[in-house]
């Protein structure tokens, strides 16, 4: 194959166009460095491309999306757990790899919950002894959650002092949009429970901010908002990027690896374009991998050279080690009262009203970190599946057919919740990703293997999950309609992967034997070399990750414009 | 809920001035609207002589008077053929591998019933002969252990029915989901609150 060399060096290479590659391109060029972006999947749009108010009846899919689509037909993420073409394998226990393809990457998927981390989040071994310290503190962080929250509008509240937990740091909020009726039910539950209940964070604008229009509440975030109502890299950080001149976006650039000098600094990236199956290398003085936790592991891993023959950055062998993703399940519940309940367009944003912080004090609970819940139900746009398994439903009569089962179809419509819990994994060396030894992509380029197992920390945080959701559901006259999974079935935790929270496989550290990146987000063995993504992440918290992955790659271009300015890269 | 009109959604969606490239423009917004407009009408007027793309047009005649005998024409809305309820079957059925032999098998099981008692195929079939045999099949918990092949198969396409039709556009209006337009969030109506005993502040 020939391989394209172009000769302008940029200043900055960043490999990934999501949450970390966009905040990486907008705080770089607006510091006026020339940066090259590659993405691996095409351009995307969503003022174009989204199919923001279809219906499900304008296809003979009613919305069911298959492999391809896994969120539905109109979801506007491409991309999935299986790529034709881009395979990954498992070696021990089991895990799936969701991989966005497309301008914006995973940020085009995600639900906007846009949790900042607490205190506690970043010294989980100082209170509890699992896992690592980060080598950085809340205060590190703070301005940079305070940036976030500023320049890209979310709703929530400050709740710390209403609650009385300590781990929830208040932030800037525009005002939280009114809960939805079953919402208010589940409060209502839970306020005899004393479990808290309390605006959900989600960057989704409920006013007007930086000329983006307030959100119209269609709940169809899922598709790409064609008025840029909520966060997309592409909605809110490339748009600025693009403004200063000095970004250029290479998309259908599937990287291979990151080219180094003798001294073992970077020196570019080559890439495969996808559409002409060519191979061009492109040269920068710095390198930003911003292509997703194990994307970018697997980057490092398959950049070998003498002075890095375990791959770039790796002379610690512990690039790939410490992945974990959310624990994650989901409980269902039937809940009388909502039956017959007069209609109303309760679309709202596309996501939940309220939510639930982690409330539990792990001292008198058997294991060691938390998880939130999402609150799901109400009157949804009526897909495919709607009715499915009705025989088994509470108070039915069983199945049959004709004008009385019509009837009952319609008044079960709204009256299901869903809780859904997504909690922290304990971080541990044998939970990791390596080169798979005999297996490549359409590429050519060795994909991951991955080893990934639960321990009972997270399965006993699982049995509290399951304990909690089944007690909130019959609280509220309810019956849960999930059944109970035993301990041989984690108690039902989702395999790891499918919650797409990976985190930790290029972690970051103050000693260069233990970790991959010091607390600046810059490889220990290669100056120039940075990771924007899940990757640097010490541990997870029960917070989603896209907030802290955005304030951390925020805080490490700051540092990769101030060494610009110094001439140390 | 207060809808909001066309000329203000427009206002709303034109109140982003365009940034760069991947900035949208009032006319591109616009032409939103007028795609799901033009799918809209092209999905209405495919409604006939639709070629079945997995059943035969034997099997595909009997997937349509099961389908309406599941989800017949009321008061309040129309039938399961009424709202392409076969079609969606079918195609469902011919993306879906997994199902194929499962619901050809069962259709033919169902045959295979009829005739034992009636000595005819399930099309053959009065209408009470057809109902004696779903009262047999149609209540899982209650159903004899000797008719389980035929109870499985008829959940599986009860299900698939319900799917087609409550996603059908007869099917949303009828349930009542009045959402997929842009509007002003103001949460719940008073008449929703007062019937669930509910104060709007959280």
């Amino acid at each position: 194959m020939q391989v394209i060399r172009t000769p302008k060096v940029y200043d900055v290479c960043i490999v990934g166009s999501g949450a970390g590659g966009g905040t990486a391109a907008k705080v770089l060029t607006e510091a006026g460095a020339d940066v090259v972006m590659l993405e691996g999947g095409p351009m995307w749009d969503s003022a174009k491309d989204s199919a923001m108010f279809k219906w499900n009846y304008e296809s003979l899919n009613r919305g069911y999306g298959g492999d391809k689509k896994p969120f539905g037909e109109y979801d506007g993420c491409i991309g999935g757990w299986e790529i034709e073409g881009e395979p990954y394998t498992v070696g021990t226990g089991d895990w799936r790899w969701y991989r966005g393809r497309m301008l914006g990457g995973r940020t085009n998927h995600w639900g906007r919950i846009s949790l900042r981390f607490g205190p506690d989040d970043f010294r989980g071994k100082s209170i509890d002894g699992f896992g690592d310290d980060w080598p950085i503190t809340y205060d590190d962080m703070k301005p940079y959650y305070d940036k976030l929250d500023q320049f890209v509008g979310i709703f929530g509240s400050n709740h710390a002092a209403q609650t009385g937990l300590h781990n929830e740091p208040d932030g800037f909020f525009q005002p939280p949009p009114k809960p939805r009726h079953y919402e208010l039910m589940i409060k209502q539950a839970c306020d005899k429970l004393k479990i808290p209940v309390v605006p959900a964070r989600l960057s989704i604008l409920t006013q007007p901010h930086n000329g983006r229009a307030a959100c119209h509440y269609c709940s169809q975030c899922g598709r790409g908002c064609a008025t840029h109502s909520n966060f997309s890299s592409t909605s809110v950080m490339l748009p600025p990027a693009l403004k200063t001149g000095k970004l250029t976006i290479v998309a259908n650039a599937m990287a291979r690896e990151v080219m180094t000098d003798a001294e073992g600094l970077a020196t570019g990236v080559s890439y495969i374009d996808t559409q002409k199956n060519a191979e061009y290398q492109v040269r920068a003085k710095a390198v930003v991998l911003a292509a997703s936790c194990c994307e970018s592991a697997r980057l490092l891993l398959n950049s070998k050279s003498t002075r890095h023959p375990g791959g770039l950055a790796n002379s610690s062998g512990v690039v790939g080690k410490y992945l974990t993703d959310s624990t994650g399940l989901n409980v269902t519940g039937f809940v009388p009262r909502l039956m017959d309940v007069p209609r109303y367009n309760a679309d709202g944003v596309g996501g939940m009203h309220l939510y639930v912080p982690w409330w539990g004090d792990n001292k008198a609970l058997g294991f060691a970190r938390g998880y939130h819940i999402e609150l799901g139900g109400g009157f949804g746009m009526p897909t495919y599946n709607y009715g499915g398994g009705i025989h088994r439903y509470p108070q039915s009569r069983g199945g049959g057919y004709g004008k009385e089962l019509k009837d009952e179809y319609r008044r079960y419509y709204g009256s299901f919740v869903s809780f859904s819990g997504r909690g922290e994994q304990v971080s541990r060396e044998d939970c990791r990703c390596e080169i798979d030894p005999d297996v490549v992509d359409r590429y050519g380029i060795p994909v991951l293997r991955f080893h990934h197992t639960w321990s009972d920390q997270e399965r006993l945080q699982a049995k509290h999950m399951q304990e909690t959701f089944r007690t909130i559901i019959t609280e509220m006259g309810g019956t849960p309609t999930t059944p109970m999974p035993t301990r041989e079935k984690d108690y039902g935790l989702a395999v790891g992967g499918l919650i797409i929270h990976e985190a930790g496989a290029t972690r970051m550290g103050n000693d260069p034997k233990t970790s991959v990146l010091n607390s600046n987000g810059q490889a220990h063995d290669a100056k120039n070399v940075f990771i924007c993504d899940g990757g640097p992440f010490v541990s997870q918290a029960n917070k989603n990750l896209t907030w802290t992955i955005m304030a951390l790659a925020w805080r490490t271009s700051e540092h990769i414009a101030e060494e610009r300015k110094k001439g140390n890269i | 809920m207060r809808d909001l009109k066309r000329r203000r959604v427009l206002q709303i969606l034109g109140a982003t001035p365009a940034l760069t490239a991947l900035a949208f423009t009032e006319s591109e917004a616009a032409a939103v609207g007028q795609q799901a407009q033009a799918a809209r009408s092209r999905a209405a007027a495919a409604g006939q002589a639709y070629k079945p793309k997995f059943f035969t047009a034997a099997e595909f005649a009997a997937v349509t008077a099961l389908a309406d005998m599941i989800i017949p024409k009321d008061e309040r809305s129309g039938s399961a053929s009424e709202a392409g309820v076969p079609e969606f079957v079918d195609h469902f059925v011919s993306i879906q591998e997994e199902r194929q032999v499962a619901m050809r098998g069962g259709l033919v099981w169902l045959d295979t019933e009829c005739r034992r008692r009636f000595d005819k195929a399930f099309l053959g079939c009065a209408d009470a002969e057809r109902r004696q045999l779903l009262d047999d099949i149609a209540y899982p918990a209650k159903a004899d252990p000797r008719f389980s092949h035929g109870v499985r198969f008829f959940s599986a396409l009860r299900d698939l029915v319900a799917g087609g039709f409550w996603s059908s556009k007869i099917g949303v209006k009828d349930l009542g989901y009045m959402g997929n337009v842009p509007n002003a969030w103001d949460g719940p109506p008073q008449a929703v609150l007062d019937k669930l005993g509910l104060k709007a502040d959280a």
